[in-house]
């Protein structure tokens, strides 16, 4: 059976699904890396994150991953205080994005609607940390498939790590199997040319044995190479048609949002090519 | 082949990671009675060099940091021994490691690479490595330097808790510390009491290369 997850906003609700549309999740509104937005934040800045939801918005994002890491400050207080703008300037649902467990639940706290927790991995500790959160507060949740000791470099470990998740989070959390969003780990493919046909088998058993919805960090695959965008427009087809039904990606680049456009008409996700076509109309209209 | 020819073709076959021919060549050297100093400071390192300068203005890219990064490493297995007989010092001894939590792993390779190719001997103890592990490499490998990386905001307390146990097991005067890793700046390097920090490979062999220099002058004679 093929689940399909519901993730709303106040007003407006995003499903993903095997048979629908790939969902886009805009990446940007994080600080790490960015040393004067870090900057800005730990001076109560905010204004930056305005720029990015709306550059996002109008790249066509339909999620929007919002991330408040920043060293040195009340991660849980900043992001509470982000989630709340970024709720008032669009009316996209959030992947509430943290690793201290504090910032989840004072995200999910303010957040109105029904959110995508990102994320949790298949320890124990952590998932007895995250997962009553999720129930709690009615969210889906984003889970890794990798462990204390390591990320599995075997497909067929992944899948065993996917089992766990699933089996401990139903059955121990009471979290709905529809709910749970595997991210199967795209690595950089600059570090090894074999680590994405991993990804790819593991994407294709999770389909296959669970019919859970998907996503991964599409970025984390073109690191450290030249022409990033290519590599990603390239990835994100091939990812879809393993069973990818989501990703955390930079919609500010029209050469990837294209390419998974076109990938949903391909695999018969956008019926008589009316999205395709509405988009064009929509370029055409703006003069670009 | 000539000597000269030899070395330009160490220098140029580890540039474009040709492992298979750099250890040849590394063969037919010794086989002709080079020095392997020579091969070393004449060919292998300023190879390196030269990988990592276009690694850092955009012209190399991170697959070709690893094959020339694995090429050397090929040489240096041959001629590592061979140095140690001939009783000459490397730059210093950099224990490394991704702390407990984090299991990123390329930026830390990309700068053992660069150190080896500085003349650094580099310990490698691999991902989430827990503090007592560092301790204990510590206190068996006594290096100038240990390093600690974090690829995560969340695993970056990982470094007060390392120096913590550093301190605990009396050994932190006895090393530099210097952190570094996607997220981390020098502020937080400052804050979590670490010696230095260094914003990617080539800058971690120039503040190693400083530290060990600043630690050395220091040095009762």
């Amino acid at each position: 059976m093929m689940h399909e997850t519901v993730l709303r906003s106040a007003t407006k609700e995003v499903v993903l699904g095997h048979s629908r549309p790939f969902c886009l999740i805009g990446e940007r509104i994080n600080p790490t890396g960015r040393k004067i937005f870090q900057q800005q934040l730990r001076e109560g800045d905010l204004s930056a994150v305005e720029r990015d939801v709306a550059a996002q918005v109008a790249g066509g994002a339909d999620v929007l991953d919002v991330n408040m890491g920043v060293p040195l400050t009340d991660e849980a207080d900043l992001l509470a205080r982000a989630i709340r703008l970024v709720q008032k300037c669009t009316d996209l649902p959030i992947c509430i994005d943290s690793s201290v467990v504090e910032a989840l639940e004072a995200g999910l706290s303010v957040y109105q609607g029904r959110a995508l927790v990102n994320s949790v991995t298949a320890e124990d500790d952590r998932m007895a940390a995250i997962l009553p959160l999720v129930k709690k507060y009615d969210a889906a949740v984003i889970a890794l498939p990798n462990d204390a000791d390591e990320i599995p470099m075997e497909a067929e470990r992944r899948l065993e790590l996917v089992d766990h998740i699933v089996s401990v989070a139903t059955k121990e959390y009471g979290i709905a199997v529809e709910d749970i969003v595997i991210d199967p780990l795209a690595m950089p493919i600059g570090a090894d040319t074999t680590v994405v046909q991993t990804t790819l088998t593991t994407m294709r058993g999770i389909r296959d044995r669970h019919g859970l919805n998907m996503t991964c960090g599409a970025s984390n695959v073109s690191f450290g190479m030249p022409d990033r965008a290519a590599i990603g427009a390239a990835f994100l087809p091939i990812a879809m048609s393993a069973g990818l039904t989501s990703a955390i990606m930079d919609t500010r680049t029209p050469q990837l949002v294209a390419a998974v456009k076109a990938a949903d008409l391909v695999l018969g996700h956008d019926e008589w090519g009316a999205a395709w076509i509405a988009a064009h109309r929509a370029r055409q209209l703006a003069g670009t | 082949m000539t000597p000269d020819e030899i070395l330009k073709g160490l220098y140029d076959q580890t540039l474009v990671g040709n492992a298979p021919t750099v250890l040849d060549l590394t063969h037919q050297a010794l086989d002709m009675g080079m020095d392997p100093q020579t091969l070393l400071f004449d060919a292998l390192i300023p190879s390196l060099e030269e990988v990592g300068a276009r690694f850092e203005r955009g012209d190399f890219f991170v697959p070709e940091m690893l094959i020339a990064g694995r090429a050397m490493a090929g040489a240096m297995e041959v001629l590592r021994p061979l140095l140690a007989d001939t009783g000459v010092e490397t730059i210093g001894k950099f224990v490394m490691g991704t702390v407990k939590g984090d299991v990123h792993d390329i930026g830390k390779n990309l700068v053992n690479i660069m150190l080896e190719g500085a003349g650094f001997e580099v310990i490698d103890l691999g991902v989430q490595v827990a503090p007592e592990k560092f301790v204990e490499a510590v206190a068996a490998h006594k290096p100038d330097i240990v390093g600690f990386s974090a690829f995560l905001t969340t695993t970056m307390p990982m470094f007060k808790a390392n120096i913590n146990a550093l301190q605990k097991a009396g050994l932190r005067e006895s090393v530099v510390v210097m952190v570094g890793g996607a997220p981390v700046t020098q502020e937080y390097a400052d804050a979590v009491g670490a010696d230095g920090y260094a914003s990617d490979a080539s800058a971690t062999v120039r503040k190693a290369k400083e530290l060990i220099h600043r630690r050395r002058a220091l040095a009762p004679a």
